[in-house]
């Protein structure tokens, strides 16, 4: 592996951007914010997010794949033909640029599980999606997928943001939010499927950070079915969002009080009723507790969230300005692509940042 | 010959220009090691146990103990231990007895596993400028919360859970049986439990109604020989336990000698003064799982479902009896390592039978995660816990909190000297002479288990702190911040650890 530990320090950049009335621009406002960040990255690994781009296509489950090898395409076409209607698929599209070097191959398909297997053991659709994903990832050598939401996609890979952005030609895809990622790897090698955002369903995560309460949360994920695969910390993150929102519907307001929980002691002043949740939380979902120093960007088909660790050992910053909601690791981020924004705040520690879309 | 071919173990010196003969020591001695003639101080070496109390309180520091510095002649095989228990059977014809846990040197894992601290990308934190959490709730915990609004527009939990046992630091205090341990011993505990906000656990033994005010931090438990079990008993405390196996004895039951029950201890056992309290090995109403689950719910039924723990010795099949119990509706599995500690065991079993706690945590832990159940019940851990690293280490194996023994009664003033079987302790812990008893002021005692308790829970803050954590749950179970040194790779696999010199992205399970 990449001696990469002794010389890094820590960074990431993180940048977002959310139209709540679904108003959708180009990767152009993003890749410029990401590059504002350079010196939060080092060339290692860069990622954008982006929702809504598939509109013609979105009721199915947009499956990003990136392959090292024919044989890994090979396969994994034969099994996603086994278990998925494909209505369609391509090569996700991509330019020669001088900065990458050597890149894998990228195609998308466009699917929807065969009734056949539906429904599995009480299974829904999505935890069918996610079990083939967990599959892919690590049955089939050579094979990765990068994300397998709906109408969204995610395109990483090695290099700096403007890198990512210019090979995949984020120009050209128009999403009503999106979300940016400059990596500094510091605990795992840089390799493509490794950049960030991280992504389950329609869940995207991008990081800045180290969860010190990893060995823990990927066992509790275990537990529930999740494996962690991508040699990275990060990926816990999107796993658990998923577990809490969508399989346990634990309401958005309490997802902080599990992932970043407030100290016992503010729990213990709460009123009965908020005391007996927050409590409750705590009790039951302590193994999902992620601790460490971090701040998130979480992205999924109803908006944009974020959060930092409960006691915000890393920057976050967040804006709005009319429909817009910013989220980024620092003011610059937003300021590049919004320069009069007026309303900025730092989000205390714990806090979740909620930006929701508002319905079609 | 005077019967015995036996050299004693320990000699007693008394410099006699110090000795100014005040015969404390005479007093002091639980085993009668001094007599006094002819202006003179007379040890009988072969009494001595090496105990230490005359030595402790010898005004004029004038007694040494040393160790009988008697060669035999090398042998690799016939080690001195060998030679000298042939000697003692051949002599008494009966099996050995001992107390305290295993002091054979296995290998110990724990000192073979190092933590991880934290360095520039994940910054460490203080624990003295910021919170560390320790506060763990004990019992079942649902797999799922609903959280509902109600008309007026206030959120309310709608999922019922189960009684936990909140205890604000992972450090609990071990069955000891009122009879093995005297009444102030048992009443030290009790209060250190209650300021120190954790449990004390009552061995097979009973309760002494003098201590039933400290009821909410006691779990009361149900054994084999069930002295002193009554209804008014089991809901006293805040939780029941029934005792299948013991780390130092597993597989068979108790046994206190006749010496150790007097008025006292025969009031709270409801048996007669002076009779030997024998517990079965197994549970008499016990041969199967299911009449566990049925005794398991008997006690919930009896005590308003108050929870049940099930505590086990660790033994080879662990795993997979642990889940049996959980299975079978415990809300608590205790984990009793094989270097536990005992009152009174033969010294076959205790040194021979059952395995390490760290091994039982590790693969217990796992296997109620591969079967999507370690949620329904808390682990806690004992076998020889020794220091707050122990503790550190056994939780990041898996255990929700630490169950010691043998550690309080060393806060106490106990030197591990093996004799509690005998009934002579001279520290006035093991024993039920009242003239020994008391010896030991309870608030004294408290005062020291309370200091230790503190002194371990601001080391594990410490500990947490490097680790870049502020609390205990995100140690719970984290063995990514283990790593295993000099241990072979079979052993690291079942404890789910990887070697030092693996960083965190060297090598994940599924991608090589």
């Amino acid at each position: 592996m990449m001696d990469l530990d002794e010389r890094n320090v820590s960074g990431c950049g993180l940048s977002s951007m959310m139209n709540k009335k679904r108003v959708k621009v180009d990767g152009q406002a993003i890749t410029k914010s990401m590059r504002n960040l350079r010196e939060r990255g080092n060339g290692l690994g860069a990622g954008f997010a982006a929702y809504g781009i598939y509109p013609d296509r979105k009721d199915y489950f947009a499956l990003h794949l990136m392959y090292d090898s024919k044989d890994a395409k090979k396969n994994t076409e034969d099994y996603i033909n086994d278990y998925f209607h494909i209505s369609s698929k391509e090569p996700i599209p991509t330019r020669k640029t001088e900065s990458i070097i050597d890149p894998p191959v990228f195609w998308r398909y466009f699917v929807l599980p065969q009734e056949k297997f539906l429904p599995t053991d009480g299974d829904s659709e999505e935890d069918f999606v996610i079990k083939k994903v967990m599959h892919i990832n690590t049955g089939i050598e050579g094979a990765f997928v990068v994300s397998s939401g709906k109408d969204m996609g995610v395109f990483k890979g090695i290099g700096y943001p403007e890198d990512i952005s210019e090979f995949f030609k984020i120009e050209e895809y128009k999403a009503h939010t999106w979300i940016g990622h400059s990596r500094f790897p510091t605990n795992t090698p840089g390799w493509w499927g490794g950049a960030h955002p991280f992504t389950i369903l329609d869940w995207a995560v991008v990081h800045n950070g180290e969860i010190s309460s990893y060995g823990i949360n990927k066992r509790y994920l275990k537990m529930h079915g999740y494996n962690c695969t991508m040699q990275t910390d990060s990926e816990v993150v999107a796993y658990l969002f998923d577990l809490l929102i969508r399989r346990h519907r634990i309401p958005l307001e309490y997802v902080s009080d599990v992932l970043a929980s407030p100290f016992w002691k503010n729990i213990d002043l709460e009123e009965e009723d908020q005391r007996q949740i927050r409590t409750a939380l705590r009790m039951v979902y302590g193994s999902a507790l992620v601790n460490g120093p971090f701040a998130v960007i979480i992205g999924h088909n109803g908006g944009l969230m974020g959060l930092s660790d409960r006691v915000k050992l890393r920057p976050m910053v967040a804006a709005r300005d009319g429909d817009w909601l910013y989220i980024s690791s620092e003011e610059a981020g937003i300021r590049e692509i919004s320069p009069s924004v007026q309303n900025v705040w730092h989000p205390r520690a714990g806090e979740l940042v909620v930006g929701e879309l508002e319905e079609n | 010959m005077n019967g015995t071919v036996l050299q004693p173990e320990f000699l007693v010196r008394i410099d006699e220009d110090r000795c100014d003969q005040c015969k404390r020591c005479l007093e002091y001695c639980g085993f009668g090691t001094f007599s006094f003639a002819n202006d003179k101080i007379l040890p009988n070496h072969s009494k001595c146990v090496a105990c230490h109390r005359c030595v402790t309180f010898c005004p004029e520091l004038a007694i040494t103990v040393v160790e009988n510095p008697l060669s035999f002649r090398n042998h690799a095989n016939w080690t001195p231990r060998h030679i000298r228990d042939v000697f003692k059977q051949s002599e008494t014809g009966g099996m050995l007895l001992t107390g305290m846990g295993n002091d054979l040197p296995y290998r110990i894992l724990f000192d073979h596993l190092v933590l991880d601290a934290c360095q520039v990308t994940n910054p460490s934190i203080d624990p003295l400028r910021e919170p560390m959490e320790l506060r763990t709730y004990l019992g079942r915990k649902p797999d799922v919360l609903e959280i509902k609004r109600n008309e007026q527009g206030t959120d309310l939990l709608k999922t019922n859970i189960e009684k936990n046992i909140k205890i604000e630091l992972p450090i609990v205090f071990a069955p000891m049986s009122y009879g093995s341990i005297s009444f102030n011993t048992m009443k030290a505990i009790c209060m250190s439990a209650a300021k120190l906000n954790t449990l004390m656990y009552t061995g097979e033994g009973g309760l002494p109604r003098d201590l039933y005010p400290y009821g909410d931090h006691i779990i009361l438990q149900c054994a084999s020989g069930r002295f002193g079990v009554s209804p008014e008993y089991l809901n006293v405390g805040i939780g029941t336990q029934i005792k299948i196996g013991q780390g130092a004895k597993p597989g068979i039951g108790g046994h206190l000698p006749g010496e150790k029950i007097p008025e006292n201890i025969s009031q709270t056992r409801m048996i007669p003064v002076g009779t030997d309290a024998l517990s079965p090995a197994p549970q008499h109403d016990i041969y199967s799982i299911e009449d566990l689950r049925m005794l398991i719910y008997a006690l919930k039924e009896a005590t308003g479902y108050k929870p049940v723990c099930v505590k086990i010795a660790a033994v080879h099949n662990v795993a997979a009896i642990a889940s049996g119990i959980v299975r079978a509706g415990a809300d608590l599995v205790y984990l009793d390592g094989f270097r536990g500690g005992t009152g009174a065991a033969p010294n076959i079993v205790r040194d021979h039978v059952g395995i390490p706690i760290e091994v039982a945590i590790a693969v217990v832990d796992e296997r109620l995660r591969e079967e999507g159940i370690r949620n329904k019940a808390s682990i806690v851990a004992a076998g020889s816990i020794r220091c707050a690293a122990d503790v550190c280490k056994a939780i990041a194996l898996g255990a929700d909190a630490c169950a010691i023994g043998t550690a309080a009664l060393i806060a106490l003033g106990c030197h591990v000297c093996q004799k509690c079987y005998t009934g002579n302790c001279s520290w006035g812990i093991a024993t039920q002479k009242p003239e020994l008893v008391g010896r030991l002021d309870p608030e004294w005692g408290a005062e020291r288990i309370c200091n230790l308790l503190e002194a371990w829970a601001t080391e594990i803050k410490e500990v947490l702190g490097a680790l870049g954590i502020n609390a205990v749950e995100s140690l719970r179970g984290n063995k990514e911040r283990l790593r295993g040194i000099g241990l072979d790779r079979t052993i690291l696999e079942v404890l789910g650890v990887k070697p030092a010199g693996i960083g965190m992205g060297d090598y994940y399970e599924n991608r090589g």
